[in-house]
């Protein structure tokens, strides 16, 4: 291991070191959120959700993981072979790059970069491109529509999200996350932008596909959409990313609303993990009390609504920042 | 102008609306029973096969084995053997077996039993591996009731006491006969006399 550090020297081995984490991080979150999910669900339904395995049915999905990775993987027949087998990858790849940036506390930051924020929603716009690749690829009308749902979808989301997150880099004067995160050590920036709260919590509900914004695999209409040939651990490959691209937008949400790291009494890495989750659990709370929205009503809303408001409020911040 | 911005708060008030109402539900205590750990309590009406019941009085059961109920049931399913035992003024059940497999639960014999011995039991975990799982025998399981109400158990009577209490009946219906008739020459053999006094008197 200092073989290692030396020849890569401290930053590296901090690479290595962060990466490895990061991978055991993703897996043991979207076990504990699938779990979550269901327990959520069940609560709001009066039902008690997974109570078998373990207590409350807490190892429920690690016995689903295992089963999952049992699985054949089937490869149906006139697939776009490299594409179908590439897709899984492709989704799962810049999930895990995001989490290099994000600061968990002052000192857990695998890298700081100085361009933070847009390597976060630049790489979670290649999302997009693989749900459109597993779509196309599949040979399946399903999975298309998925795909080209999910692409209509994201490309309209997309700018109300950025030109949000525009008026907090404007406040703060940093792409850096831990410079935003600094910045709020007195007020978040929850209470000075409740507004921009609301439209960046509605964007990233429709930027990770979930109710009730998930036409994209609308199960009701389209099957499963854009992951309906997949089995065993390419499914789950999409299922964690799902989950995972959940945590990072939620995470996203803390730091450039909810103060990050800052709180009394317990140390920074807890606060954070507190405030993602209660973030998630509001993504959650959204997916059982919402119906689906239709297509039409799904654009409408982004170019109608959330759109001016994205730049009524940035404009607005432009110019009290501007005069004071 | 107005109107788009009315249906943009009116939207944002509904949707606040619905948080509220899963999140109340969110902290409700939940309702599903955990069934093989966790029972619920039936209801009072609840109507499962017919059982004896125990009479407060006598602490076992009112049949009479008057066979009101076999003869009553549209499935011809119950059966019930009485007997006299000596030193009693009424017929008692020895036996008395419900093959539950053949019932519709109509309630006829509850209905019809002229002592209302009978009541609907709010058992219902009924399931067997066979039909002959299906067989009530309910003195057997008037005794299990007894037992777990810390009453005295009503002893099923055997084979051998049985034919013992029928031979001591018959025995006893012997004897009777065998008085009543000595009885009735005991008058006969009075009588005549009785007449030729009156003649005498005449």
């Amino acid at each position: 291991m200092e073989l290692v550090a030396q020849s890569l020297g401290s930053e590296g081995a901090r690479m290595i070191v962060g990466l490895i984490a990061v991978i055991a991080l993703v897996s043991v979150n979207a076990l504990f959120l699938i779990w979550m999910e269901r327990k959520v669900a069940a609560h709001m339904q009066l039902r008690p959700g997974p109570m078998e395995v373990g207590p409350h049915g807490a190892v429920q999905t690690v016995c689903d993981a295992v089963k999952l990775m049992g699985k054949e993987l089937i490869t149906p027949a006139e697939v776009d072979k490299p594409i179908y087998w590439l897709a899984p990858v492709v989704i799962f790849l810049p999930v895990l790059l995001s989490f290099l940036v994000i600061p968990f506390s002052s000192t857990w930051i695998i890298k700081d970069m100085n361009v933070g924020i847009i390597l976060i929603l630049a790489f979670s716009t290649l999302s997009v491109l693989s749900i459109l690749m597993a779509g196309w690829s599949s040979n399946n009308k399903y999975a298309v529509f998925g795909a080209i749902r999910s692409v209509a979808q994201n490309v309209a989301y997309e700018i109300p999200l950025l030109v949000t997150v525009m008026s907090i880099i404007l406040m703060v004067g940093s792409f850096k996350l831990s410079d935003i995160v600094t910045a709020q050590s007195g007020v978040w920036f929850v209470a000075v932008q409740p507004l921009a709260f609301i439209l960046y919590i509605t964007c990233a509900t429709a930027e990770t596909n979930r109710a009730p914004f998930d036409i994209p695999e609308a199960e009701s209409e389209l099957v499963a959409g854009f992951h309906t040939e997949y089995t065993g651990m390419r499914f789950a490959l999409f299922f964690l990313a799902e989950y995972t691209n959940m945590f990072i937008a939620s995470a996203v949400a803390t730091v450039l609303f909810l103060g990050g790291w800052h709180g009394p009494f317990l140390p920074g890495v807890v606060w954070f993990f507190i405030k993602v989750y209660a973030v998630i659990f509001l993504l959650m709370w959204f997916r059982w009390t919402f119906p689906r929205t239709r297509f039409d009503q799904l654009i409408t809303l982004s170019w109608k609504i959330l759109i001016p408001l994205a730049f009524v409020n940035l404009l607005i911040t432009a110019l009290v920042l501007k005069l004071r | 102008m107005m109107s788009y911005f009315k249906e943009i708060a009116v939207g944002f008030w509904s949707l606040i609306g619905g948080m509220a109402v899963t999140i109340r539900y969110f902290v409700k205590p939940i309702v599903t029973v955990q069934y093989p750990r966790e029972k619920i309590q039936m209801s009072p009406r609840y109507r499962g096969y017919p059982q004896l019941i125990i009479d407060p009085e006598t602490q076992t059961h009112k049949c009479i084995a008057c066979e009101m109920c076999a003869r009553t049931c549209p499935s011809q399913l119950i059966t019930v053997k009485g007997t006299k035992f000596p030193g009693e003024k009424q017929k008692r059940a020895t036996k008395y077996v419900h093959r539950h497999q053949y019932c519709s639960l109509c309630g006829l014999c509850v209905e019809v039993c002229p002592t209302t011995a009978l009541e609907f039991s709010p058992v219902y975990r009924l399931a067997g591996f066979s039909r002959e799982d299906c067989v009530l025998d309910h003195l057997v399981l008037l005794q299990a009731r007894q037992q777990a109400a810390g009453l005295p158990v009503t002893p099923v009577p055997t084979e051998e006491e049985i034919s013992a209490a029928i031979a001591a009946e018959a025995a006893a219906k012997e004897a009777r006969e065998k008085e009543a008739k000595a009885k009735a020459e005991a008058k006969k053999a009075a009588e005549p006399k009785a007449a030729p006094a009156k003649e005498d008197k005449e």
